[in-house]
């Protein structure tokens, strides 16, 4: 933990009350599962906290925020209520999308929170095209989107990373690199595996930052962000990191030691951000016991507000596929 | 009659694989997670360490180029079988599979062939959402040149890659994924299948239920019930979805005068459009009532269960749309 940003006691608390959220979040949707709540495909973000808050937090609520099938963590940072991210995981109208969605296709247009898509690489041209309309609207936001580094071997990455420079258009490319795309690791999808020097080859200012450290996330964000707004150009940011659980629920894991995930664990980015804060007196332990129960509380209450939520009639099943058949 | 053996749709596969993997070294087997992750749904767990990695090639997210790379190695003398995870993900292979495997031979003028397999899991049922729920059967089989199977049995599921390996030109397979863990009986000398023609499943003079896929069983276990009720049930798996074999439902529907096309893909424009088409032109004069249809309601599929159920046929829809043609 080198880089040392000016944070205050109350923004430190708010950034690792978000990791702590996230974290027993996951733990807890993981749970819910195994009871048969949730169902469909389930991917935890455990381990990686510290790139989704890290980066979410140098955005304004006008930056757009796009993600992959794994972003029950950036919304949660991004501030959608946890109530409607576990009513739409349990398929419930009071879900954020309706229960439409289910895990991997949260949405939150209120909040620019534009899913949730689990077509890898999917999203990555949307991105370009949301930024490309800003700067022709004149507006001065980012669009910052999420991906893995498996997704990063897709036609559509180096697509979408030739027109975003092409086209000079504010989007944040953050790589979630977490070292495997499902059970394939990245030495054996990537010819180059410094992932960062594929953006200069399309004049992408890029960087390359530990993923497990909040701080080190956090100060290569605020100068990403800080960059394309001054100048509307593209960043290339990759957040080198790791997931401590298996890809999905129906993953056996048969590709990675045991030892090496114990070993990531020893670089987990929540204990070292509490470390942290404790060192630098901006936190106290009791205070982080209250943290903790404040969130097991807030997720108690996203449990029984999903658990109480109804289920949309089969009457109404063809709603949403056209506009005019009813707006929301 | 040769002894049966008892084995589950994702074993059958697993053995043709393998069989077509020891029988010919020019075969090859990639795809995303096929190494070392065990295969996506474990169809290939095991054959990594059997065959090496030079043989089963664990490939990046990029299915255009994989694909694509397996159209070339075809062009050049091996036996690829590229899995596609799952059919979801064929969109972006299929300007490789339209423009290329598909042309090919007609472009050259007869010089080039494609002998490829392309494998890819499909159907709907697990929750999986809008865009991991695709059926595009229809798709496929709207294009000359390819060669387009369902794999609807065990038996099939055993012997039709077998066969299909045998094909000098391109042949899409779809494998049912909620079936894989489903055991069957098969004879234990299973093994290439004809893959020209469609197939009676059960025989019945009152009515002709012509399925695919994932309609199969439901199909059989339908005509189960009704058989109890004194109705008696023709079952035709189509099996070969292009280029398609419409004599054999032809002459069922010219002995039952009746007819009910059942599949998951959306109604319009779709496989059941063209087996009811083919019906009116050829067989209009046969029959006693008008053909009807049940098919996937056109919607992109929603997350809950109860909607993902309501969006496709059932056996109790299948029952009751009998009942009704049978007993106006
Ligand atoms: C185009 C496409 N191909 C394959 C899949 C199946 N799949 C889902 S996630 C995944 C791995 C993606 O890895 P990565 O981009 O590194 O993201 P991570 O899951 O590690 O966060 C695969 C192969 C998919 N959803 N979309
Ligand atoms: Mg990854």
């Amino acid at each position: 933990m080198e880089k040392k940003k000016k944070l205050d006691s109350k923004e430190g608390q708010r950034l690792l009350k978000q990791m702590i959220l996230i974290r027993r979040f996951e733990e807890k949707s993981a749970e819910e599962y195994t009871k048969s709540q949730i169902r469909g495909f389930l991917h935890l973000y455990s381990g990686e906290e510290a790139v989704a808050v890290g980066v979410i937090q140098a955005l304004t609520e006008a930056d757009n925020i796009l993600c992959t099938y794994r972003e029950h963590g950036h919304a949660l940072a991004r501030g959608v209520d946890p109530k409607a991210i576990m009513a739409e995981m349990y398929g419930k109208q009071e879900g954020c999308s309706k229960g439409r969605g289910g895990s991997m296709h949260l949405f939150e247009a209120t909040k620019n929170f534009f899913g949730g898509n689990a077509i890898v690489s999917g999203h990555l041209p949307l991105s370009v095209g949301m930024a490309l309309a800003a700067k022709k609207q004149k507006k001065n936001n980012v669009t910052c989107c999420f991906f893995g580094e498996g997704a990063a071997a897709e036609g559509e990455f180096h697509e979408s990373m030739n027109l975003a420079a092409l086209w000079q258009v504010p989007t944040l490319f953050v790589c979630e690199n977490n070292q495997y795309a499902m059970g394939t690791a990245i030495k054996l999808t990537h010819s180059v595996q410094q992932l960062e020097k594929k953006g200069p080859a399309y004049g992408i200012e890029s960087a390359a930052v530990d993923g497990m450290d909040l701080l080190a996330v956090m100060e290569a964000a605020d100068k990403a962000v800080k960059m394309i707004k001054e100048k509307g150009k593209p960043y290339f940011l990759v957040c080198n990191t790791y997931r401590f659980r298996a890809h999905s629920m129906f993953d056996a894991e048969l590709y990675r030691e045991k030892s090496e995930v114990e070993e990531w664990k020893k670089k987990d980015p929540i204990p070292k951000f509490q470390e942290f804060l404790l060192k630098g007196k901006l936190i106290t332990a009791k205070k982080i016991t209250e943290i903790e129960k404040a969130v097991d509380a807030q997720i108690q209450e996203a449990i029984e507000f999903a658990e109480n939520g109804t289920w949309e009639d089969n009457e109404n099943l063809i709603r949403f596929v056209y506009s005019d058949t009813e707006s929301i | 009659m040769s002894e049966m053996i008892k084995i589950t749709y994702r074993e059958a596969i697993k053995q043709a694989i393998r069989d077509v993997m020891q029988n010919d070294e020019r075969v090859f087997l990639m795809g995303e997670d096929v190494g070392n992750y065990g295969g996506a749904f474990a169809v290939s767990k095991g054959l990594l360490k059997e065959f090496g990695s030079d043989r089963i090639m664990d490939v990046p997210l990029s299915e255009s180029g994989f694909t694509g790379a397996g159209i070339g190695a075809a062009l050049a003398g091996m036996r690829p079988i590229v899995e596609v995870m799952t059919v979801n993900f064929s969109l972006l292979a299929m300007d490789q599979i339209v423009n290329n495997a598909s042309t090919l031979l007609h472009m050259s003028g007869g010089q080039l062939n494609v002998p490829l397999v392309i494998r890819m899991g499909c159907g709907i049922g697990r929750q999986l959402a809008a865009q991991h729920s695709h059926s595009w059967e229809p798709f496929f089989a709207h294009v000359p040149g390819l060669i387009v199977l369902s794999v609807g049995t065990h038996e099939d599921a055993r012997g039709m890659l077998i066969s299909a390996m045998q094909s000098l030109d391109p042949v899409i397979l779809f494998e049912y994924t909620f079936m894989l863990n489903l055991e069957k009986e098969i004879p234990a000398d299973s093994g290439t299948v004809e893959i020209k023609k469609a197939k009676v499943l059960r025989e019945g003079n009152d009515i002709s239920l012509i399925t695919y896929g994932a309609g199969v069983y439901k199909c059989l276990e339908a005509a189960e019930v009704l058989g109890q009720e004194g109705i008696e049930v023709e079952v035709i798996d189509l099996r070969v979805l292009r280029p398609m074999d419409e004599e054999t439902f032809l002459t069922s529907v010219k002995k039952t005068h009746r007819a009910l096309v059942v599949e998951e893909a959306w109604k319009s424009v779709s496989i059941s459009s063209e087996v009811v088409s083919r019906i009116m032109e050829k067989a209009f004069f046969d029959l006693d009532a008008p053909v009807e249809r049940l098919c996937g309601v056109e919607v992109p599929i929603p997350y809950p269960k109860h909607l993902e159920d309501a969006s496709i046929p059932q056996v109790s829809d299948i029952l009751e749309k009998v009942n009704k043609m049978l007993k106006p």
